[in-house]
């Protein structure tokens, strides 16, 4: 593969960011279809359009996804990239890596592909960019085999999960964003590789209402870490940060001079629901009154902590603009405990039921979320069995189209004209 | 053994799933995890965390290109080995972190770090610019209306500075989504760089019978822009489709679903500049970016046009907004006609919603502010 002039890209090689300009020169020396990358971008740069076909379906024997498939629409020009399809590999939860694993995926892709990755995809899964058809089948050989590693997902499936690094490293992580993560992806293997979905379905694990892992905006079934008894106070830490001796938001403002820590502007102002007050010089929460945002928790760290009684609740139906618009994850459930020991049931149940209904009931590329809208949440409660709360909703309903059902109008709905016609002349 | 391409089925092993995470847990890690107390950023991009046990953890982070070579991720490696024993991870927003499990660790790691030119800036911490979560672009997708890492290079130059400190008002999540399928959370960051079409699709009538199911074409518009036509290709009447102008907005979903209607167009596509979402429930509700820049030209390699209305955006917050305010929270304060103001961002129609739901954003009451878009009102 020629060595290709790449003028416009040439020119991303300055400044203080790091340049993947210069990275696929780099790896170009070894991996001559890197050029070809190089190339091929080159002329999309100068194009303003890309230059990639439209799909075409690849994959291994006995998976329907994990892999996609991409081919150059230049291939005489540049042809390293005439096929380039990526390789999904399924992550460690939350995306901690041995070298000795790393360096081993590294030879494999070096010998079957580019030598290109994404660390990471969108999604969560590790991506290895570019390689033919005919390589597939051996590397996912060598993959499974040699490093006992496995594809992500891709169509319409159980996409990858993933989750932040929970009790790995946060002190505020209210259950096992890793074990439950992976458990889920083991329990579901069968849902990931073989789509038999409506559309796209994603898992995505949080350990508390900061939503590192972005998992209300981008999860049909979004499990965020949270508690149900009292925020822990430790008021002499409580002092220490008034007295400034702590710095606020665990040192996180600290290129600019906000001036000196003010407990009563920066955490009891702008707490949402008004549930903090100072007594003397010890603070107070009126739990009862606490949403757990975690504005407070992240602004004194080593003062307050996320309460004893953990769990998750759980949203559903998140998804991106296509088709019908964005939507959040929205509540279904309140609290529900995140047990190991019973192999997640609680969890579990939720999500099957969920399965079970718009596997049935999902259209042709609805997600989750749309059909949720297509039928109202009360509907989609009941199949959640979930009983309907205030908490379901921001607020109720302000058009009065209620759709009683014959059952709950006393007498039901069928009536005799005739009998209303004695009664009343037309 | 290897795969035999004559046997396909002989030996194959499936299902296996992830490698269990458990393993590649460094040792400070594996025997604190469920007990971290605290933690606090000691200077930009270098993290400690303290246990209940008393050990503490310091992380360092560093930015990726998220596309990075194999040559680079032994680099890692390299890195890792010697400093971390072995271990090493990423992030959700493709930053690298180190983990060291103690103080004097923490300056020879900066050190091997920073004797590596640019490839590996630490920072991404606190309240300045991190990473920015983006997809393929013109590098592997075929869906693009933008390239993805072409723009966050020149953006990321940029702002370079807010990456390594913490001097905004709070973080701010810059994403790019090289279109409207929106691969990563570009609906709720406080700055989404969106790849844009502004040319409906062509319909190659020769192709379109081969390659794709018509039904699921016409299905596929959101706002029944599509309808069952015929074409002569060759003198013979074949099934096609045909496509309403007036009702495509340009969404691309028809593509996604047929190859024969493509509509990427150099003059055409593009970036829009959309603001204010936020992910977390701190304060206030998860909210949507804003359309607020509908149309900024593709001019690779550097993209000028985006990389100064972003930077105006972020400077313009980082002046006027109060101590953690996100970007939307500050412009919900000051309301959206202040931020049109202040930003000196002209509004146009473009940024008024007329789909699924446009009601909801629409202002009815009296509750607005005076700004110059009223000064023929007011004067």
């Amino acid at each position: 593969m020629a060595k290709h002039d790449t003028p416009l890209l040439d020119q991303l090689e300055s400044g203080p960011w790091p340049s993947f300009v210069s990275d696929l020169k780099r790896q170009a020396e070894t991996k001559p279809e890197c050029w070809d990358i190089l190339g091929q971008l080159e002329l999309s740069y100068h194009d303003r359009i890309t230059h990639w076909k439209h799909g075409g379906i690849v994959g291994v024997f006995g998976y329907g996804g994990g892999i996609v498939g991409r081919y150059s629409d230049v291939p005489k020009q540049f042809p390293g990239v005439e096929h380039f399809h990526t390789v999904r590999v399924n992550q460690p939860s939350s995306k901690f890596y041995s070298t000795e694993n790393l360096r081993a995926i590294c030879d494999l892709w070096e010998k079957y592909g580019s030598g290109m990755t994404n660390m990471h995809g969108s999604t969560g899964d590790l991506v290895l960019l570019g390689t033919r058809t005919e390589n597939l089948e051996p590397l996912f050989w060598d993959l499974t085999h040699d490093l006992g590693q496995d594809l992500g997902g891709s169509g319409s499936n159980l996409r990858t999960p993933s989750c932040c690094l929970g009790e790995a490293r946060c002190e505020w992580a209210c259950y096992d964003t890793q074990e439950l993560c992976h458990q889920m992806t083991l329990k579901y293997q069968d849902e990931l590789h073989r789509p038999a979905f409506p559309y796209k379905f994603k898992f995505k694990f949080s350990g508390c209402p900061n939503d590192c892992v972005a998992s209300i905006a981008r999860s049909d079934f979004s499990v965020i870490g949270t508690w149900k008894d009292d925020i822990h106070i430790d008021q002499a830490a409580v002092k220490e940060y008034i007295a400034g001796n702590y710095p606020a938001n665990g040192g996180a403002h600290s290129g600019r001079d906000w001036g000196p820590f003010n407990i009563k502007k920066e955490v009891i102002n702008l707490c949402p629901t008004q549930c903090m007050w100072m007594e003397g010089d010890e603070l107070k929460i009126d739990n009862s009154e606490c949403n757990r945002c975690m504005h407070c928790i992240n602004v004194m760290p080593r003062a307050l902590r996320p309460g004893k009684e953990k769990g998750a609740t759980i949203c559903m139906g998140a998804k991106a603009p296509i088709l019908e618009g964005a939507q959040f994850a929205t509540m279904i459930v309140p609290f529900v405990k995140v047990d190991k020991d019973n192999e997640y049931q609680e969890v579990v149940d939720y999500i099957e039921k969920a399965w079970d209904w718009w596997m049935e009931v999902g259209k042709n590329r609805e997600r989750l979320g749309e059909a949720m809208q297509r039928v109202g949440l009360p509907t989609f409660l009941s199949v959640m069995g979930v009983d309907p709360l205030p908490q379901h909703i921001r607020e109720p309903r302000s058009n009065p189209y209620v759709f009683w059902k014959s059952e709950e109008v006393e007498g039901g709905f069928d009536r005799d004209i005739r009998e209303f016609r004695k009664r009343h002349a037309m | 053994m290897g795969y035999d391409p004559q046997n396909p089925m002989a030996g194959r092993i499936t299902d296996l799933g992830p490698p269990y995470y458990g393993k590649f847990l460094p040792p400070i890690i594996a025997n604190n995890k469920g007990k971290w107390l605290y933690h606090e950023i000691l200077q930009p991009g270098v993290l400690v965390h303290v246990s209940e046990t008393g050990d503490e953890c310091y992380t360092v982070r560093a930015a990726t290109c998220r596309l990075i070579s194999v040559e680079l991720i032994r680099e890692l490696c390299d890195i890792a080995d010697k400093h971390c024993g072995g271990f090493l991870r990423f992030t959700t927003r493709n930053n690298v972190e180190f983990m060291v499990d103690s103080k004097d660790k923490v300056q020879p790691l900066l050190d091997d770090l920073k004797s590596r030119g640019n490839k590996f800036p630490v920072g991404g911490t606190g309240a300045g610019v991190t990473n920015i979560v983006h997809t393929q672009g013109w590098v592997h997708c075929h869906t693009p209306a933008t390239d993805a890492s072409g723009p966050v290079k020149a953006v990321m130059d940029e702002l370079f500075d807010l990456f390594g400190s913490h001097k905004l008002p709070a973080q701010v999540r810059i994403a790019l989504a090289c279109c409207l399928n929106m691969c990563g959370a570009v609906h709720a960051s406080d700055i989404a760089i969106l790849g844009v079409h502004r040319k409906p699709p062509m319909v190659d009538h020769e192709r379109i019978g081969p390659v794709c199911e018509i039904p699921l074409a016409i299905a596929a518009c959101p706002t029944g822009a599509i309808k069952p036509g015929k074409a002569e290709v060759e003198g013979k009447e074949v099934k096609t489709v045909v496509v309403n102008n007036d009702r495509c907005m340009f969404c691309g979903n028809c593509y996604t679903m047929c190859p024969a209607m493509p509509l990427a167009d150099p003059e055409g596509d593009g970036i829009a500049i959309l603001v204010g979402g936020k992910v977390s429930n701190r304060k206030s509700a998860p909210k949507f970016s804003k359309l607020v820049i509908p149309f900024l030209p593709n001019t690779p390699p550097r993209w000028p046009e985006t990389v100064a209305a972003v930077k105006n955006i972020v400077e313009t917050y980082a002046k006027d907004a109060r101590k953690y305010e996100r970007v939307g929270e500050w412009a919900e304060r000051i309301g959206w006609e202040k931020f049109f103001e202040k930003c000196n961002i002209p509004f146009t129609d473009k940024s008024i919603d007329d789909y699924r739901l446009a009601y909801d954003t629409w202002r009815t009451s009296t509750l607005f502010k005076h700004t110059n878009a009223t000064a023929s009102y007011t004067e």
